[in-house]
């Protein structure tokens, strides 16, 4: 599904990504885990198009496709989610106007209609129940006043809207209490399917705990250092990152 | 390239995306050039006026030519050469046509490239199921046409141009013409006295609830000309009006003056909502042309528990002059300002609101919400003026800005004067930039840029835009993203 080869990132005119490799398949969850300033947020916005992100050599193919010419919204469009790390506070827009939206762009984008108020209600309402997010909260302005957990949770919520092929999901468990990380990690297992993959940056273990990763690779210095099963975030947590690289 | 960068050279590009900027070609009948008391006397032989209304203008411009054009607004322009300036142009074939019929189908069809429904089985352009709404046409100096009179007559509403309302009503007329902008109020005011041409006068009598909204619709068309224009609304007791004015012009490369007049009085429980969209033409992406819009608007909250509410949309015009205030004689009564104003290029806006309150527990609400773009400047100024008599008074002002730019400026200047010391004032002012952060989140939930740029800038309107009637409050957003258009791939 996404393939990464050799990919050299700038932003501000320093090198934070030197020859990144990585390939996800379709059916898989892989972790990255690495220490703050790695490089790990920048994979994940260059993946989603942020401006400012210079890729100046190698390829992200996305089924097939070259992801470096698309907009981050056209990135969207086919099917690429990002969670934010820290997500973005909009006042005097309400959730379910943003969602609304949003959904609409993506379904616009692979021209279809858009979706019925009345459809959109049933479909947000279920998700929001599905991720004990209070219905009030979908009337409440974009992240505005949310807790640490409440904007993760609306992060989930987002994705499971937009019901994306592949899930990026950025420190996704960074801030969370236990019962948040929990239910956090219910929204990435109710998108783990045959058809989809995701992708989760952390520098903890604990979330693993919830997920199960099929891969984890370790990132040192803007490389992935080392590859292997999910035994080796638990070897990462005992013996440190300059050990197992 | 950062995503504001981006935007901002759209921005940029916005004049080239006016609209409205087209020439109507209808011969004109015109006023020599030039401002003197023949031209004021031209004017009104023009209109046929009564002897009473001539020497009104006359009072007007003598006490003009001794006034000095302000200066302590926070805009800068080239000195105006008032003899410049035509000061009254109107369509020739204009007879004031019976019915809308006579209308000379030229000016029909500038209406409806305009989006205005002049025709009353017409609803507005694009909305469905859109209310009726009453239209009073102007073009240059003259009303050429008012819709749904005959509808609008037999509830006891008064909707027509000033000029035949100085005829059909001169009681009306002398006893409230003047009575809340006085002749010598100041400079634009006193000009306008001199040189009015027309506008709208409505008057809603005693316990009527207005059955539709009004609404007037300027155009300014020929070359040079100036347009003064002056509206007159009275709500008897007990009665109620939604009211609205919609202003565009074409693309010219030199300024034109646009100097109106609006004065609203409420009588005793009565309400008027007074909702504007302004968007003259701004000018061109390096401060040429555009409209110099100098207006006076003042409401007299006269009868008790009396309301006006102002609510303005401004995104056109070079140079915004204007400071739509309530004056709150009545005990009990209530004023408030909703303003957004949006400002990029060259473009330069002063406004804002005075509330002064006269009666005892007298209240206002005033929630600003000024959006700065290119190398504009956007100023809030607002009065709020407690008398010795006012007990009780309240207010709540809130002063937000936006920046979209760097290069942009933002200003607020709040004057507070209490001479009452059980009044309770409330002042929040917030200056932001439009971030990054939040154009890429949009962005990367699959917003092209111009529909982030837009979903950001309603957002930070919402307390502003929920006041505007529900037909006009759909183009207003619509408006706002075409003013600040962001980039596309």
């Amino acid at each position: 599904m996404l393939k990464i080869n050799d990919l050299h990132v700038h932003v501000d005119g320093t090198e934070i990504l030197k020859g990144l490799d990585l390939e996800v398949k379709a059916g898989e969850v892989h972790a990255i885990m690495g220490l703050n300033g790695a490089g790990k947020s920048t994979l994940a916005n260059t993946i989603a198009g942020r401006d400012d992100y210079e890729v100046s050599a190698g390829s992200i193919e996305f089924e097939g496709q070259d992801l470096l010419e698309l907009e981050p919204h056209e990135r969207v469009g086919e099917g690429i989610f990002l969670g934010f790390q820290y997500p973005v506070e909009i006042p005097g827009v309400s959730n379910l106007n943003f969602m609304r939206t949003a959904l609409n762009s993506v379904r616009k984008y692979n021209g279809e209609d858009d979706m019925s108020a009345a459809e959109f209600m049933k479909l947000i309402r279920a998700k929001a129940s599905e991720l004990g997010m209070d219905a009030e909260m979908l009337k409440r302005f974009v992240n505005v006043g949310f807790s640490g957990g409440e904007k993760k949770r609306n992060e989930m919520v987002q994705m499971a809207v937009l019901n994306p092929k592949l899930a990026v999901l950025d420190e996704t468990d960074s801030g969370l209490d236990i019962d948040a990380l929990r239910i956090v990690s219910e929204g990435i297992n109710a998108q783990r399917r045959d058809d989809t993959a995701i992708l989760l940056i952390t520098h903890y273990q604990r979330l693993l705990n919830y997920v199960q990763p099929d891969v984890v690779h370790v990132m040192i210095d803007g490389k992935i250092v080392k590859s292997g099963g999910k035994e080796l975030a638990a070897e990462l947590e005992e013996k440190g990152y300059a050990d197992v690289a | 390239m950062a995503a504001t960068v981006e935007t901002k050279q759209q921005v940029e590009e916005m004049a080239e995306q006016y609209k409205y900027g087209f020439v109507t070609d209808v011969e004109m009948d015109m006023a020599p050039k030039g401002l003197s008391e023949e031209v004021v006397r031209f004017i009104s032989a023009k209109k046929n006026e009564p002897e009473w209304m001539l020497e009104w203008r006359l009072k007007a411009y003598r006490a003009w030519l001794k006034m000095e054009e302000p200066d302590w607004a926070r805009v800068d322009y080239p000195k105006i050469d008032y003899n410049d300036i035509y000061y009254y142009a109107a369509p020739k074939s204009q007879d004031k046509p019976k019915s809308l019929d006579e209308v000379d189908p030229e000016l029909l069809r500038t209406y409806e490239k305009l989006g205005i429904p002049l025709r009353e089985q017409e609803v507005l352009a694009g909305v469905e199921g859109a209310a009726k709404v009453a239209v009073d046409a102007v073009f240059d100096s003259v009303s050429v046409a008012t819709t749904f009179r005959e509808e609008l007559k037999k509830a006891g509403v008064i909707f027509m141009s000033i000029s035949e309302a100085v005829h059909e009503y001169p009681e009306l007329v002398k006893k409230y013409l003047g009575t809340v902008v006085p002749q010598r109020d100041n400079y634009f005011a006193a000009l306008n006295c001199a040189v009015f041409s027309d506008g709208t006068f409505v008057y809603i009598p005693k316990g009527v609830r207005c059955p539709m909204e009004l609404s007037t619709y300027f155009r300014i068309n020929a070359e040079n000309t100036g347009q003064f224009e002056r509206t007159l609304i009275v709500a008897d007791d007990d009665s109620y009006v939604s009211y609205l004015e919609g202003c565009t012009a074409p693309m010219r490369d030199e300024n034109q003056l646009h100097a109106a007049v609006v004065e609203l009085i409420a009588h005793d429980n009565a309400e008027i909502k007074y909702s504007t969209v302004q968007n003259w033409y701004p000018g061109d992406k390096d401060g040429k042309g555009g409209i110099y819009n100098f207006v006076t608007k003042r409401a007299l909250c006269k009868g008790k528990n009396s309301k006006v509410s102002w609510t303005q949309v401004e995104t056109g015009s070079a140079v915004t002059w204007k400071y739509p205030s309530c004056v709150l004689a009545g005990d009990g009564s209530v004023g408030e300002f909703y303003s957004v104003a949006v400002t990029n290029n060259y473009q330069q806006a002063d406004t804002g609101t005075k509330m002064i309150h006269q009666g005892k527990n007298t209240s206002s609400t005033i929630i600003s919400k000024g959006i700065s773009a290119g190398k504009s400047h956007n100023t809030y100024r607002g009065l709020v003026k407690v008398m010795s008599g006012a007990d009780n008074v309240r207010n709540y002002t809130q002063c937000d800005s936006l920046l979209v730019s760097s290069e942009c400026g933002a200003h607020t200047v709040p004057y507070i004067e209490v001479k009452n010391p059980t009044a309770q004032i409330e002042h929040e002012a917030t200056t932001s930039k439009i971030s990054d952060d939040q154009l890429f989140y949009c962005r990367a939930r699959g917003f092209d840029e111009e529909e982030a740029v837009a979903m950001i800038v309603n957002g930070f309107c919402k307390e502003v835009m929920q006041h505007l009637p529900m037909e006009f409050a759909v183009e207003a957003q619509k408006l706002l993203g075409i003013s600040l258009e962001g980039s596309v791939g």
